[in-house]
């Protein structure tokens, strides 16, 4: 902020000796990439912790038949606010909070391109948040119908109509939504031109880390996916105020368009989502494994082949609508295409640790456990593409154990691993490797109860989304087995929040490459000064601080 | 650090060029507005032809002077951006009053062909769904031409006091792919909408 801090500042001057006013000031007024990152950072874990007090409740009410702990109506607005809060207020501002910090760190920059454009996207998308909570006090609006949102995080129409939802809390979420689509864009828009022009000397695209790589993809895919929901929302709020007719299908308007615009969004979606978790593991795997990464160029390719088929294969998520033979084998094939570029991501985290030195720090077996439990995902996600599969099982509980596994058993699990790998750097004290093998350890019990096992009840048919069920189904013993793994899972994530706290004050000092690591970000101290760089860094390789360190046989000799 | 640094005091050997960040940016901006269009673009053409009461597209008639200003405009922003990159600070300002009155000239057709539509055809955007799908779309372009204008204005402005200089050229030049792309949109929505769907 003050021009004392950029001609003194080698080190921030410690909080203590200034007033809570100023650092609050400092905070809500800063343009630092860092900060910013670390505001999306903690907006999401404060997020992460509310919608997954939503998950439990929702596990509480089903894990007995005919249960009543919950009426119909909160139950409805418990699985949209769990839905759209993890998506939009954890996912998306976990992942470009590691994206802020991270990528001019790795590219030997001062800073993003457009830091004020960065605060501005931040708090844009921060409040939407808020706006989306706020609906519980305020969504009943003139006609007491309602409070939170209970559309459904697809919010499928005519659902959302004026008819169906009166009262404000739909357009609670449209606008919240809406407003988290600014942000997004603006934080894409700036990835994208710090990537693209603001790489230190010597850092050509062949030499960005992948990380860079794969964050440049997210963000070229978060225009053409996020930009498209935003329509929609606008089209949703022209109907539900001017009278407009897009989703109405009483004048004619279609309900299906509403779902194709909104796949058209979802599905590259998961994809914006899931290149942040395959970027942290290109960091992490290889430096655990003591090997550079296996396959570089094809790593790169992958990533921008799965960013450019991902926006065929949306329909997947409609094949029960009834599109047509020619629609279902489209997109059965595109989608099952998709897994083309998936598997050569996995064979090449496959041979960089084959042959390595494989060190089991937290980070690394969060990796692993990514590894294994995202194959998987893939799996069931091969099979719910096969359009007869998907007619038998779409909109079961089957449906949502695949895309927890996905989101759960790949991206929180690399995000913890990122957590445990970048923490040293942000904070400048490691995280707990006690606590973090429990945190693991507990989490992969949690996780492999609640959801391996979440399976079963769909393939007997238990259908998503209903409050309660009758006891004679088959479905009990499976309900009660996954509603038991939510707490193994609530009780490590408490286990890591305590982590996060215990070791800011008393984790060991980490220096400023703990772990031995090859990238720009561990060259400068931990946590980084505001500047950065004290001189703007030159590469010659994918492994600068490789070549720093073993000047006899540096990367750029072999590449 | 330092020892760090000075290991690699190798001198590159090819000079060290990146593109403009404020092109970069707004071409990212470009598309992801044009990802917005589309979707209105694509509801405009799903819905052509299955209104089921009130005025249908035959009602409207082609924009076609509004259209050559919009247009034209092009050419003016064009020219003020090389007036400015030549220091012809006066050329830029007369090159920028021409955009932005023939920014406003079809700002100004659109209302008028609005309040024809409105008053004496009965079409609003809750008629039927060609009012819907016909408002929101030219509404979103034009919504889109008010921003430029704003910022051509905001551009006009500075130079009428003299604080528009020679190294404002790229700024000025940023907002003018901009305009450029508002244009293009036009010509898209005009093929869509007054042609196509008539």
């Amino acid at each position: 902020m003050s021009t004392s801090t950029r001609v003194t500042g080698h080190i921030e001057s410690p909080a203590a000796h200034r007033g809570a006013l100023a650092v609050l000031t400092e905070w809500l007024t800063t343009v630092d990439h860092k900060k910013i990152g670390l505001m999306y950072i903690g907006s999401a874990l404060v997020f992460l912790l509310v919608a997954g007090f939503e998950a439990l409740l929702i596990r509480l009410q089903l894990m007995l038949p005919n249960a009543h702990y919950i009426e119909p109506e909160t139950f409805n607005r418990l699985f949209t606010m769990h839905g759209t809060t993890m998506v939009f207020f954890v996912g998306m501002p976990v992942l470009f909070g590691f994206g802020n910090y991270l990528v001019p760190l790795m590219i030997g920059a001062r800073d993003m391109a457009f830091p004020r454009l960065n605060a501005f996207s931040f708090w844009v998308s921060f409040f939407g948040g808020l706006l989306l909570y706020f609906s519980y006090f305020a969504g009943s609006g003139l006609y007491g119908a309602g409070t939170a949102p209970d559309v459904g995080w697809f919010a499928y129409a005519p659902l959302t109509s004026r008819v169906f939802s009166p009262g404000h809390s739909t357009d609670y979420w449209t606008l919240s939504i809406f407003l988290s689509g600014i942000g997004s864009i603006g934080t894409a828009l700036n990835i994208v031109a710090t990537t693209l022009c603001m790489r230190c000397p010597g850092m050509k695209l062949t030499r960005m880390p992948l990380l860079v790589w794969l964050y440049l993809v997210v963000s070229g895919l978060v225009f053409v996916t996020i930009s498209p929901l935003t329509a929609a929302q606008i089209m949703l709020c022209l109907d539900r105020y001017l009278g407009a007719h897009f989703f109405d299908t009483q004048a004619g308007g279609s309900a299906v368009l509403w779902m194709h615009f909104f796949w058209i969004f979802g599905h590259p979606e998961v994809y914006v989502l899931v290149l942040p978790a395959f970027a942290f593991a290109n960091e992490i795997i290889p430096v655990f494994s003591r090997k550079a990464i296996f396959g570089y160029p094809a790593m790169v390719a992958a990533s921008v082949g799965i960013g450019f088929i991902s926006l065929s294969v949306w329909a997947h998520h409609m094949f029960t609508v009834g599109l047509g033979p020619g629609p279902n084998a489209f997109f059965t094939f595109a989608t099952m295409v998709i897994a083309v570029p998936t598997g050569i991501k996995i064979f090449n985290w496959l041979a960089t640790l084959w042959g390595g030195n494989i060190h089991f720090t937290t980070p690394m077996i969060f990796s692993l456990g990514f590894l294994f439990q995202f194959l998987i995902a893939g799996l069931t996600g091969v099979m719910l593409a096969a359009a007869p599969f998907d007619w038998q099982l779409g909109n079961s509980y089957f449906v949502v154990a695949h895309f927890h596994y996905v989101l759960v058993g790949g991206i929180l699990f690399m995000i913890f691993a990122a957590f445990y790998y970048w923490y040293p750097k942000m904070t400048g004290r490691m995280l707990s490797e006690r606590l973090g093998k429990w945190h693991f350890w507990l989490f992969v019990i949690g996780f492999h109860l609640t959801f391996d096992f979440m399976h079963i009840p769909g393939l007997l048919g238990m259908p998503r989304r209903i409050y309660t069920y009758e006891a004679d189904r088959g479905w009990e013993i499976w309900n009660l087995i996954v509603s038991s793994g939510a707490i193994f899972q609530a009780v490590a994530t408490l286990l890591f929040a305590w982590n996060l706290i215990r070791s800011y004050f008393k984790g060991e000092i980490a220096g400023p490459d703990p772990w031995d690591a090859w990238t720009l970000e561990w060259t400068t101290s931990s946590p980084p000064p505001s500047y950065n760089f004290a001189v703007t860094p030159t590469v010659e390789s994918r492994r600068p601080l490789w070549d720093r360190k073993h000047p006899e046989e540096p990367d750029a000799l072999f590449e | 650090m330092t020892t760090a640094a000075a290991a690699v005091t190798h001198t590159p050997a090819e000079e060290w060029k990146q593109p403009s960040r404020g092109l970069v940016g707004m071409a990212c901006l470009i598309v992801a507005e044009s990802a917005i269009f589309i979707i209105f673009v694509v509801a405009y053409i799903f819905y052509t032809g299955k209104s089921l009461s009130g005025p249908t597209p035959k009602i409207l008639e082609l924009p076609i002077f509004s259209s050559i200003c919009l247009l034209s405009s092009s050419i003016t922003v064009h020219f003020a951006v090389h007036a400015l990159q030549h220091s012809k600070l006066k050329a830029t300002v007369a090159w920028l009053a021409g955009t932005v009155l023939l920014g406003s000239i079809f700002l100004g057709a659109t209302a008028q062909e609005w309040y024809n539509l409105i008053y004496h055809e009965g079409l609003t955007i809750r008629t039927n769904l060609f009012g819907t799908t016909f408002y929101s779309l030219v509404g979103l372009h034009a919504s889109h031409v008010i921003a430029g204008l704003i910022m051509l204005g905001l551009a006009l402005v500075f130079g009428l006091f003299g604080k528009l200089h020679q190294h404002h050229a790229e700024r000025l030049e940023v907002v003018s792919i901009y305009w450029h792309f508002v244009d293009a949109v036009w010509i898209v929505v005009f093929t869509v909408v007054y042609v196509l769907g008539r």
